[in-house]
């Protein structure tokens, strides 16, 4: 026990003089999440608020031959131009990105309408041009709505109330809550969270395993006389306690991130308060002997430094692959996931995002089924370093 | 003092060392000699406990090192060839870590880790970082580390290999010192004129079988050879290949 704690001690103090291992430890896992997080969302609420009231320039060609259609749409902030000069020129502009969609009134638009046969005009977009489609869909919708209008309009001049055309009429029930939207959009996070906490001992399972080889003083160390188990289990001890530490940096990095994302103006209030920090520190925290216990047994198997990176950063990876999959195939939750690391995690904390109460069975199957894992890493980590082998 | 009787080891179709035995006595200095790839490095890996044998037996002051490992390297310093050491520690802190892990600490330790420094003449530079030490400054701190718990026995892999000449000195020093205090010295090299000139008794290993096992003069007389060198290299002519 006494080596043990020797071994954690200098491993911790070794890592903490590794100016940039702590950098990527301790400030580029914990932030790359939250930082991301708050930027994208900041953006984007920032956009789709812009968008409803910014107006916007519409190219027509033939814009002459609908008045009433110009005069509705500018009602609508959409602002009429001059367009390019015919259909050809349309496809182009538009193909080219120079505008992102024009409209075109062919010339029997006035005619067709007159006739009440239905008036054909032609919205030019490219569907593949993401940013275009937003005004695109704006246009069309403008469109509709008018055409809505006068078919309205024409029941009424017949006598025939416009009512007749909503046979059914639809009302959405959103029972959502304003903390369980927000967990559709903060649900991400827990991968973060996993990520920054893997991050946190990275540099430390590589260096006191494929490093330790590489810069020939494993050989020396195993020549100590103590036993191997020891070394083993002090190296990941340390590698616990930076992952421990990288893991309350990315919860609390993640807590004040929130109070710069205007999730509010989104329907969202997540549920993330101290207590919730707290707990979700609880309940990740198994997942840290799990993860310094496998990349310390996948660094120990690689010949190199550089190697061991290499294959750790799969092991980066792989921690998403079961909410990836959950995900993608919409499967319900189920007793079964909380046997699944990462996967329990990120449910449990989906669940205290939406401040749904957890269950204490769910809690316990996904810490004991984790620990038990990572448990069993730790001995197969402990066999290794008895291979003679090890030394490469 | 070190026993050896009849070692074996293979790595997979190599055989490395094949009935490997000789005697290293306290108080004296034994030289392990032979080209490259002869076997040296692993016979004293097997000492030092990191392999394991495939046959035979050896013993550190009567303790066997299969059986009683531990205590083995209890009673073991090891310098393993080309030992690196933590470059975000200093000297003095590289050498401190191996003395805790070996049970030393407290006041115990920072003697033990001061006299240790005093003794390799490490003061200069034992409190800086040891990422730019020079080649020679590094193998004192690890020669340094592996005395730190004041072994009898002492096993180095080519320790003199990329030292410049003050730095070989020093080290030969340091070496007589060590038999003058009444340790077992056991080092391995593959520079004639080195072993000669340091060591009591010398084992010359070839194809992982030992060729000759003597003194200096022992061996020019046995060889008929009354220079060293050529009495080397009639030495290992005498061992088949495998």
């Amino acid at each position: 026990m006494q080596t043990l704690i020797r071994v954690f001690a200098k491993e911790v103090l070794d890592n903490f003089r590794e100016r940039r291992a702590l950098v990527s430890a301790l400030i580029m896992g914990p932030l790359f999440g939250p930082v991301l997080f708050a930027f994208v969302i900041n953006l984007s609420v920032e956009r789709s608020l812009a968008t409803a009231d910014q107006s916007m320039d519409l190219p027509v060609i033939g814009a002459e031959r609908a008045p009433e259609l110009v005069r509705y749409l500018s009602s609508r902030n959409i602002v009429v131009v001059d367009g390019p000069a015919d259909r050809d020129a349309a496809v182009a502009a538009v193909k080219a990105g120079k505008d992102n969609v024009v409209l075109y009134i062919p010339e029997d638009f006035g005619e067709q309408l007159r006739a009440a046969q239905p008036a054909r005009v032609e919205v030019f977009a490219d569907e593949a041009n993401t940013v275009a489609d937003r005004d695109a869909r704006r246009a069309r919708n403008a469109l509709q709505d008018y055409s809505r209008q006068l078919a309205a309009l024409r029941l009424v001049a017949r006598g025939i109330s416009p009512l007749v055309m909503k046979p059914i009429n639809v009302d959405d029930v959103d029972v959502s809550t304003p903390s369980g939207r927000s967990a559709v959009l903060l649900g991400m996070m827990s991968y973060f969270f996993i990520f920054g906490t893997l991050m946190g001992g990275m540099y430390l399972a590589i260096d006191s395993t494929a490093g330790e080889r590489e810069r020939g003083s494993l050989e020396p160390l195993l020549a100590l006389p103590v036993t191997r188990e020891q070394l083993m289990l002090g190296k990941i001890a340390a590698t616990c306690a930076f992952m421990a530490l990288s893991l309350l940096l990315s919860l609390t990095a993640f807590f004040v991130a929130l109070k710069f994302m205007p999730l509010e103006q989104l329907g969202m209030t997540p549920n993330f308060g101290p207590p919730v920090v707290v707990a979700a520190f609880g309940i990740l925290a198994p997942f840290i002997l799990l993860g310094a216990a496998l990349m310390t047994l996948v660094a120990s198997f690689t010949k190199s430094y550089k190697e061991a990176q290499t294959w750790l950063s799969m092991v980066l990876v792989a921690p998403t692959l079961p909410i990836l999959i959950v995900s993608i195939l919409t499967i319900r939750p189920r007793l079964e996931f909380m046997f699944i690391p990462s996967l329990s995690q990120h449910l449990l904390l989906v669940h205290m995002i939406k401040n749904e109460p957890l269950k204490l069975l769910d809690v316990a199957i996904s810490v004991s089924s984790t620990l038990a894992i990572g448990a069993a890493l730790t001995f197969i980590c402990a066999r290794l370093y008895r291979r003679e082998s090890l030394l490469g | 003092m070190i026993v050896v009787e009849d070692i074996h080891k293979s790595f997979g179709a190599v055989r490395a060392v094949r009935g490997v035995s000789f005697t290293a006595p306290d108080g004296k200095i034994t030289g392990l000699l032979g080209p490259n790839g002869a076997g040296k490095s692993t016979t004293l890996r097997i000492l030092y406990t990191v392999l394991r044998p495939d046959g035979g037996s050896a013993r550190i002051d009567g303790i066997d090192v299969v059986e009683d490992s531990l205590s083995a390297r209890q009673r073991i310093g090891a310098l393993p060839h080309g030992a690196g050491l933590y470059p975000h520690l200093t000297a003095r802190e590289n050498v401190a870590y191996y003395g805790r892990l070996c049970g030393l600490s407290g006041a115990d330790l920072d003697d033990r880790v001061s006299h240790i420094i005093d003794l390799l003449e490490i003061d200069d530079f034992a409190d800086r970082r040891s990422k730019g030490f020079s080649h020679g400054q590094r193998t004192k701190v690890a020669l340094a580390r592996a005395l730190v718990h004041d072994p009898q026995n002492v096993i180095l892999d080519e320790p003199s290999t990329g030292l410049d000449v003050m730095a070989t000195r020093s080290l030969r020093e340091l070496i007589l010192k060590l038999k003058q205090a009444g340790h077992c010295v056991l080092f391995s090299s593959h520079v004639m004129q080195e072993v000669a000139a340091l060591c009591d008794d010398i084992v010359i290993i070839a194809n992982g079988k030992v060729a000759i096992d003597d003194s200096a003069d022992g061996i020019r007389e046995r060889t008929g050879c009354a220079d060293l060198e050529d009495a080397f290299v009639a030495a290992i002519g005498r061992v088949e290949p495998d």
